[in-house]
Order: C-alpha cells, then structure tokens, then sequence
C-alpha cells in the first residue's frame, strides 16, 4: 500500500521571518515550495526556493511543475516597503496573477495575509472591530490603498471561486524576534516618536503565535475573514515603557503640524500615513478566529516586551 | 519615579486599592480593557475626584442602591454645565457607595477622542467613545453604562434654558430593549449652575471644530449638586414601530424629569 500523498503548498514571502516559522512548522507533513520577490533563500535540500516575481511567466511554470494543493500567501510588500506604483503592482496584480494560477490548477486551499491596517485608524472607532466592519483605510491614505485592493480581491475570489476555500487573516501588530515591520522597528529602537497627548490602545502578537494562526489556518478548512488578534490590550505609550524605549514628543495639534513634521524627517519607522494609528485605536474583535481555529496564543505582552527590553543592546 | 506612580503614593491609600481591585472589571495582563480603562489611572482618578465630590459639589444623592448590582443597566440623565461634569459625579456616586458598588461606563461625545491628553485619561477612566457599537459591547459585557440621551443638545444648552430637557435620542431605547437591559433615571440638579453660559458662539466653534463656544466665565463655580435617582424601567424586546420607541423613550424623560423636579424641590440654596 502507499503512503497518503503528502500536501503540496506554495509559500510566498519565504524570506521573511513568518514563513519562515511556518514553513519549519509545515515541512515535517507537507512539501513546500518557497517563492520570494526579494532574494532566493536557502531552506534546506527538501524545500525547493526560488526568487520569482509573481507577474512574470516563468511564475506559471511552478504551478505546472508542483501541483499545488495549497497556497499560503505571505509575501505582501509592507506599506513601509517600495512606493505606492510597486506596492500596487506587487500587492494587488501580483496577487490576482496568483489567484488566477491557483484557479486554473485547481488549488484547494489559498491563505492571504492581510493587515489590521485596512480598518483605517479614526477618532470614532469603535473598540473590538470585527470583521464585518467597513475598511476605511482607503479613504483615509493612499499609501494603504493597496492593502485594501487586495483584500477587495481577495473577496471577490472567494465568492467567485468558492473552491479556493480563500481564508483572509487580518493579525493586530506582529512583534517578536526577527520581524522587520514599523512597529517592531520601534520598539526595538532606543527612542521612539510619541503623539503627545496620544496613547492609543494597541494589540500585539507574537510571530510565533502567527505562525502558528497559520499553520491552524491551514489544518481547518474554514472559508472566510478573520481578525488574529490575542485578548490583551496595552496603550502605545506604556508598551514603549516597558520596552524600555525612550518617548520623543511630537507636537500633535494641529494635525497639520505632525504631519508635516514626519514628511520632512521621513522617518521610516514612523512614516506619515500610518501617523493615525499612534493617535487613535484600532482594537480588533479576534474571537470569531479562535471559535473557529481553535486558536489561543500562548506568548504574553510580558513575554514580548521582554524580548524588546532585553535587546536593545545586540551582541 | 512616574508623575502616575508619585500620585498614586500620594493619593491612594492601601485601602482605596483594594477596594478598587476588589470591584473587578475584565481587565489584560496590564491593566487595561480594550477600550483603555486602566484600573491603575482609576484609582488616583478616585481619590482626585473624591475631594470634588466631598468639598466642592457636596453631591447629595437619593437613591443610589436602586441601581441593580448586577447585570446590564444604561444611566440616563439629563445633561448640563459645558463639561461633563454630571457624568463623573454619577459615576463617583456608584463607584462609591456602600453596598456592592460598580464602576459604570460613561458614553462621551465623539469629539473627546480628538483632544490630545484629555481623551485618552477620559478612556483610562471608564468613559468610551459614544457609538452604539460600543454601548451594545458594553452591555453585553453585563457594564453599567451612563449615556446623556441629549447629548451636546443638553450639555451646551445656556443657564436661561436651565432644568428644560432637550430631544432624547432613540438609540438608547433600542439597545436597553436588544441587551435587557435596566433603565435607571437620574436627574441632575446643580450642574447647570457650575459653568453658567449666556451665549454660544457657533461660528468660531464651528471654525475651531467644538461642538459649541459658550460664553461663560472662566471658572467653575462651586454650586450644590443634588443627583435624585429614580425606579428602575424595563422594557421587553417586542418588534414595535418606531413610534412606540419614541413612547418609551418620553416615558424615561418624563421619569428623568420628576427626578430633576424632586432635586429643586430638596435643593435649598445654590451654592
């Protein structure tokens, strides 16, 4: 008799620290493929890596060859990252190219992560969005544009092709050894800017609790949008002091002011568009994800802020 | 040391923190629930608050314990006096009384969460920004909750307007008869006289982005605040036509409105 044929699952973005995570969680009972824009990562002899962008040919020819069961897309270029041209191109045509190849070779199971960042940071949020929310992001700045476009496609596809089985995680700010991220970038550093007057709510989660969100994403079969975000709760400016970051003031009134400020120093830990999200709070609903994932993070703020605190000083 | 931390040693006695804590509220490992409440602000908000309510108002209340200890419950009271002064007293009063107390939630016009420090010590106290999104959470979290039904209506009304309630919004209504839960009328007398306004500049509000300008003097007068707190309501959750919302919803005014007549009635002097 032979043995079950094992999963065959493309995972994008493979350079970044999360797929990496996942793919060491995956690779013991499935076969991955790994595909980074950036650069071709070595993962060992059994995982096959390329550098390809996904809007060339040569990005069907893997379809081809593997047989793809499952496709977890992680390789979405961080609104920090590139300018808006190629973010769009990347995000959004990048990602249709990719839905479009998983329909054609009858993919099963496709996983797009997304951001928290497409609720749009306003003064008249409500706390714990859940996912049926408008994504106001759009209206607010056009350097996330694209992360909302893509969750529109991401819609679009999983009605359209409900044999996709798409699943859209939304995760609060993900934090934790190796992330490259804004926030993580801040948190890490010795002084970090502050909106006086500002100390928003904020929620974290550890890259190894996202990876593992993933992994359960990919062992449940649930269709759908879902929050990932862990039920604890700190405000930005006391989450910098126990990183033991020290707080810069930046004037916050006018709201010209700030933004003028950040535009001229171009900080890229701290850019402009994403100025509204240290001032007011996008508090995200993540329950509906763990009745249906099973999901519960094991690592605590205390656990995360220990790791900054801990760091700030490299060997 | 901390400007918290050196207030906290300041104003907050051992026993003060413990009966705080003892209160309880569904808090993170911080501290903090997501709509900011830090039960650590809290206490020295307590203590602070303590002394204005004691010495400068000399709140007298009536009534406090027919507010259930348990289970969802919306405050309604009338508003005055420029800022929101009535909702932190009414919230004091709770907080503060002697058989099983609760620390109530306090809806805030949505221009708060703009203003830099304030809003966010306002969140750190247990007020929440005024949508219905979150007054239903917070019912369903089994909260008390105070909501000015008038909103800016009532707080920005002028001192020849004094003790005449202004439109009640319906909203209340639908979320007491959705979550069940109990409606306890509050009437607030006093307050209108803490900041007594004669006008209200809309033009140059407008221009600053306020929800009004009034004409007042720059201090707040030490007037005496009656808080006279009526029987509770319920309402069932039958599928009824808006109008008879609107019923329901006069009904509470009217019962806000006797509670307010009973308050002048006790009151012997302004200040």
């Amino acid at each position: 008799m032979t043995a079950p044929k094992r999963p065959q699952i493309l995972v994008t973005g493979a350079a970044g620290t999360l797929a990496q995570k996942v793919i060491a969680q995956l690779r013991e009972t499935c076969d991955l493929v790994a595909v980074d824009f950036r650069e071709q990562v070595w993962l060992g002899d059994d995982i096959p890596s390329y550098c390809i962008d996904f809007n060339k040919r040569v990005f069907e020819d893997l379809f081809r060859r593997f047989h793809f069961d499952g496709v977890i897309h992680l390789g979405r270029i961080m609104s920090s990252q590139e300018n808006r041209l190629r973010r769009y191109n990347a995000n959004v045509l990048g990602t249709q190219k990719l839905l479009d190849l998983s329909h054609k070779y009858n993919v099963r199971r496709v996983i797009i992560l997304s951001t928290f960042h497409v609720y749009g940071a306003v003064p008249f949020n409500p706390a714990l969005i859940d996912e049926e929310a408008p994504l106001k992001a759009a209206g607010l700045t056009m350097d996330l544009v694209d992360s909302v476009e893509l969750e529109n496609l991401a819609n679009i596809y999983l009605w359209r092709y409900p044999h996709l089985n798409i699943t859209v995680l939304r995760p609060c700010n993900i934090v934790g050894p190796g992330v490259r991220n804004t926030i993580s970038t801040l948190l890490s550093g010795e002084r970090a800017p502050v909106l006086a007057g500002f100390s928003p709510m904020m929620q974290f989660i550890h890259i190894d609790d996202m990876a593992d969100a993933l992994v359960a994403t990919w062992r449940h079969k649930q269709k759908g949008i879902y929050n990932v975000a862990p039920d604890d709760w700190v405000a930005y400016q006391r989450a910098l002091e126990l990183c033991g970051c020290r707080q810069v003031p930046i004037p916050s009134i006018p709201p010209l002011l700030p933004r003028t400020l950040l535009r001229v120093l171009s900080l890229k830990r701290f850019p402009p568009y994403l100025m509204d999200f240290y001032k007011y709070p996008v508090i995200i609903d993540g329950r509906a994800f763990k009745r249906d994932f099973g999901f519960y993070p094991q690592r605590s703020l205390d656990d995360i802020f220990h790791y900054y605190r801990e760091n700030k000083h490299p060997v | 040391m901390s400007l918290a931390e050196f207030l906290k040693r300041r104003l907050v006695s051992p026993e003060l923190d413990q009966q705080i804590d003892s209160i309880g509220k569904p808090i993170g490992s911080l501290g903090y629930d997501p709509w900011g409440y830090n039960n650590e602000t809290l206490k020295i908000g307590y203590a602070i608050t303590r002394q204005i309510y004691e010495k400068y108002f000399r709140v007298e209340v009536d009534g406090i314990d027919k507010i259930p200890a348990e289970g969802p419950v919306l405050i309604i009271a009338n508003h005055s006096g420029q800022l929101p002064i009535d909702g932190l007293l009414i919230g004091f009063a709770l907080a503060s009384r002697k058989d099983k107390p609760r620390i109530p939630r306090a809806m805030i016009e949505r221009f708060f969460p703009t203003v830099p420090y304030l809003g966010n010590l306002l969140n750190q106290f247990g007020a929440v920004l005024g949508d219905p999104v979150n007054c239903a959470r917070m019912l369903a979290n089994n909260e008390a909750v105070i909501v000015f039904p008038e909103g800016i209506r009532g707080s920005g009304k002028l001192y020849r307007d004094r003790y005449q309630l202004k439109r009640f919004g319906n909203g209340f209504m639908h979320l007491a008869m959705e979550h069940k839960a109990t409606v306890v009328p509050v009437g607030v007398v006093g307050c209108e006289e803490t900041i007594p306004a004669l006008a209200n500049i809309k033009p140059l509000a407008r221009l600053l982005g306020l929800p009004y300008l009034p004409v007042a003097a720059p201090v707040i007068l030490p007037a005496k605040v009656h808080l006279c707190v009526g029987d509770p309501m319920f309402f069932d959750n039958d599928d009824i036509p808006e109008e008879q919302v609107t019923a329901r919803v006069d009904s509470v005014k009217a019962a806000v409105g006797e509670m307010i007549k009973k308050g002048l009635n006790q009151r012997k002097r302004l200040f």
